[in-house]
């Protein structure tokens, strides 16, 4: 294993860690039904949400290929495709790869 | 130690028809072929995956480091893409305490906070009695962790057979997956305002500065939807 590829594997994985044990500290003083719970609560759907908006949006690597109206018909439609299959995952996922790959493919 | 029963029953959630394994392994073979095409090597993928878990973490990972940057850069980086793991984590932690169950377990279960498995315990925990949460949560976050690595190794090792279109296609796996699923979980005033406040402001918050938009935009959405769901509430 080459120094550095291991120095940054490390780095990020303690990067990502130091969020996740800092929340378990916190959590040991928070109660389920307390205000500050659900605070958190809403902190963690709004920066996920944020995370989200941000990939499809403004994208880094491969995606930032794609056109964004593209992106825009894929997401779209497979959010469509959520709610036709009674909020299945598994159909909507797979169907926005095959639609993005086929229409990066032949039509742009 | 851990309670066999509730710990199977969390490994088996990755075997439900709508089952987060596809996606999240679609994802995770992304990763793979990435890892590969920057010059990992099998075992520093597999090894990062183990270690990281987090998938926008790794994707600015191996972007700092295409562009060159130094430690310091990427621990930056990722930190801010990953610092989203604190208010997830707090937000489900209390959920799962029970004075019965050691400390420890805690401790080291949350390395499995990560979307997939922190939605599926948010939209299953209810259903689980409280003492064998934390039980339920390991098997989980072990099921997703394990597909995780395998499917990294998988993309790996298919990474010279998949085309540029397909490597797109894989990408966009990831966030439809995380958007249907938080479209699932819209279930209340604030949780509903948080997630529409968050997706505006979060690319909103990138014109203002592209690292920082997520926690910005993300914290001042939390905020206003929690203010609004509370004085709805009374």
């Amino acid at each position: 294993m080459s120094n550095s590829v291991f120095l940054a594997i490390l780095v990020t994985s303690l990067a990502t860690f130091s969020s996740r044990i800092l929340g378990v500290i916190t959590s040991e003083k928070i109660k389920e039904n307390s205000k500050i719970f659900r605070w958190f609560n809403c902190l963690a759907y709004s920066t996920l949400a944020a995370l989200i908006a941000r990939i499809v949006i403004f994208p880094s690597g491969t995606l930032s290929e794609v056109d964004y109206f593209v992106r825009f018909i894929a997401i779209i439609s497979s959010i469509l495709v959520f709610y036709l299959t009674k909020k299945n995952l598994v159909y909507p996922t797979i169907f926005s790869a095959i639609i993005l790959a086929l229409i990066n493919s032949y039509l742009v | 130690m851990i309670n066999s029963k509730y710990f199977f029953k969390g490994l088996g959630c990755v075997k439900s028809f709508d089952s987060p394994a596809i996606a999240l392994g679609c994802c995770m073979v992304a990763i793979g072929a990435l890892l590969k095409n920057i010059g990992f090597n099998l075992q520093e993928s597999a090894f990062s995956t183990f270690l990281t878990y987090a998938l926008p973490g790794s994707l600015v990972m191996a972007e700092t480091m295409i562009i060159g940057g130094s430690l310091l850069n990427i621990f930056f980086a990722v930190w801010l893409v990953n610092s989203r793991l604190y208010p997830m984590t707090v937000s489900l932690v209390p959920l799962m305490m029970h004075k019965n169950q050691p400390k420890w377990k805690y401790y080291v279960s949350c390395h499995f906070v990560a979307v997939s498995a922190w939605l599926i315990m948010k939209n299953n925990y209810k259903f689980i009695t409280r003492e064998h949460r934390i039980d339920y949560w390991i098997g989980v976050g072990t099921a997703t962790w394990t597909i995780s690595i395998v499917a990294t190794i998988i993309g790996y090792f298919s990474a010279d057979y998949l085309n540029k279109d397909i490597i797109i296609g894989l990408a966009i796996v990831n966030p439809v997956y995380f958007m249907c699923m938080m479209i699932g979980s819209m279930k209340t005033f604030q949780i509903n305002f948080s997630i529409i406040l968050g997706t505006i402001l979060g690319p909103a918050f990138y014109f203002v500065s592209p690292e920082w938009c997520i926690l910005f935009g993300g914290l001042i959405a939390g905020t206003i939807a929690f203010f609004l769901g509370e004085k709805n509430v009374k």
